[in-house]
């Protein structure tokens, strides 16, 4: 990547920009005034460069050549529809601009405000997605639509009414004020945390796509990191999507069936991710402000550091579970509090916590498949193939019904050949 | 600057007693009094239950006259209040402290086009 190199292929140049779109798209929404306009502008500085790059080479500053390109086009692009006067208008912005092109300082990133305004809790929530993925992703509607599921025109409609949303409500384009920051930024976590939750529970639907969310979502995770450090939950979600993906590779057999943590082979863990992810949960924790994210990354390094699955420190994961349930308490974390509780105290003191959650969660594929595991571990076969069945019932994901299916036949097998499954417990 | 409209939805039926309605007046004045000073008010009214309404419809060269309201719901549209804003956060601060002083449902709506102010 020597500046004036050439031979710069194809896929070098579509690397950059993924890399560079969010940046140039956000300057270009603050010269412009208008994302659509500034999309447009950068998809045109695209288009230059995929002429000009392969002979000329690499520019010294891509990311520089791709704004100042953009501006000069959309420049060029407004004189050429001046025909409306908001176009004139436009046009006199961006020279009013002219005398100051190195603005983008870490202080306030345009990258940050675009976030902000993506994710503004005015926008349905599944447009915030969409347009987070759109502006600073760089990933085409086509993508964001598959990765969602949902017709491509649809993905198009919502993004259009979210623009159209932003503009005509004069949803600003700005970092809000101190005040606010905790009550959005939280807003802003979770729509990051849905992109990588979205790529992480794959199965259905093109894998690619899926997990280049992943790398999505933890790219704008690092984003969020580089420009608000001081914000301990920032890093907490970092470290949670670090240390969750360290496990992807471990996570599925070559044939894609679902492997559970106990089960994994931990060689194949990514060590470096592992380490980052550990690095950020110690600095979060010699800060001492926690938080949800904080703590699920905290649970998540006590399973990294275990070599084996029988060496996880479930005590320390109980307490921290006990404090993300004071601070979080909702039935799922109290169900995976509960799965520690059976690793601490025993099935039998977890059954009866997990039964106290049926009426909340009845309808949960996992409520039903963690009963069944505890209901399995107490001898009570019966019953556990029942619990199985349930969550069978409950999902569609292909790999957690193949998961199921499987612990309900090792459950029969077993139950065949044990005489004491004559008598009693068929309830 | 841009108007906004904040309209206020109200459940039908019985108005509440004076008892409960007079501090919600109270602190309902006192927003508006922070609007007028702030040089954010433009305009607002209250209304009538919906059994009080009448439609007009046009039908061929007429205009047909009958009963309110044009549509049924469990709410209406209480009352409302146009206010200028620079932007939705700011609007939208106007219309959390309408939503706390009146204790009811407040949407807030950008206006395409108005002649005032």
């Amino acid at each position: 990547m020597t500046s004036g190199s050439p031979e710069v292929s194809a896929a070098e140049i579509e690397r950059v920009f993924r890399e560079e779109r969010g940046r140039a798209v956000a300057v270009l929404v603050r010269l412009l005034g208008d994302i659509d306009l500034a999309e447009e502008a950068v998809q045109d500085a695209f288009a230059e460069a995929v002429q000009r790059w392969p002979s000329a080479g690499l520019p010294p500053s891509p990311a520089g050549w791709i704004i100042t390109t953009a501006r000069n086009r959309s420049i060029d692009r407004l004189r050429r529809e001046a025909s409306r006067k908001d176009r004139y208008a436009q046009a006199a912005l961006l020279h009013a601009h002219d005398d100051a092109p190195s603005e983008e300082g870490p202080v306030c990133d345009d990258r940050l405000r675009l976030i902000f305004t993506c994710c503004h809790p005015a926008l349905a929530p599944h447009s915030r997605v969409a347009l987070t993925l759109r502006l600073l992703g760089g990933l085409t509607t086509a993508e964001i639509a598959h990765a969602f599921l949902v017709p491509e025109s649809t993905m198009a409609q919502r993004l259009v009414r979210a623009k159209g949303k932003i503009r005509d409500a004069r949803i600003p384009y700005r970092v809000p004020d101190e005040s606010d920051l905790p009550d959005r930024l939280r807003g802003v976590l979770s729509v990051v945390y849905l992109i990588f939750n979205e790529g992480y529970a794959a199965s259905s639907g093109d894998r690619l796509v899926r997990e280049d969310l992943c790398a999505e979502a933890i790219r704008l995770g690092r984003l969020l990191a580089e420009l608000m450090p001081d914000e301990p939950e920032v890093l907490g979600l970092l470290a949670l999507m670090l240390l969750t993906e360290s496990r992807r590779a471990a996570r599925t057999t070559p044939d894609g069936a679902l492997v559970r943590l106990a089960d994994q082979d931990r060689e194949r863990w990514d060590r470096a991710l592992i380490a980052e992810g550990q690095e950020i949960v110690r600095a979060c924790l010699r800060r001492d402000r926690p938080g949800p994210y904080q703590i699920q990354a905290a649970i998540n390094a006590v399973h990294s550091d275990a070599a084996t699955a029988a060496a996880t420190d479930w005590s320390q994961i109980l307490r921290l579970y006990d404090h993300l349930y004071a601070l979080t308490p909702t039935p799922i974390v109290a169900l995976n509090r509960a799965v520690a509780v059976a690793e601490v105290e025993g099935p039998e003191a977890a059954l009866s916590r997990v039964d106290a959650l049926a009426s909340d969660l009845d309808r949960h594929h996992l409520f039903h498949a963690v009963r069944a595991d505890l209901l399995r571990r107490l001898g009570r076969s019966a019953e556990a193939v029942m619990a199985y069945e349930a969550a069978l019932d409950r999902t569609q994901n292909a790999a957690e019904r193949d998961f199921l299916r499987r612990r309900r036949a090792d459950l029969d097998s077993a139950r065949e050949s044990d005489p004491r499954n004559g008598d009693a417990r068929t309830t | 600057m841009q108007h906004y409209m904040l309209t206020i939805h109200q459940p039908q039926g019985e108005t509440p007693s004076p008892e409960v309605l007079e501090p919600i007046m109270r602190d309902l004045e006192a927003v508006n009094e922070e609007l007028r000073a702030a040089g954010a008010w433009v305009f607002a009214g209250g209304m009538h239950q919906p059994s009080t309404y009448t439609v007009l419809r046009p039908k061929d060269d007429e205009v047909i006259t009958t009963d309110g309201p044009y549509a049924e719901g469990k709410e209406f549209i209480g009352g409302f209040t146009v206010i200028k804003a620079p932007d939705l956060d700011a609007a939208l601060e106007w219309g959390r402290k309408f939503a706390r002083a009146i204790t009811l449902p407040v949407e807030v709506r950008p206006m395409q086009y108005g002649s005032c102010g």
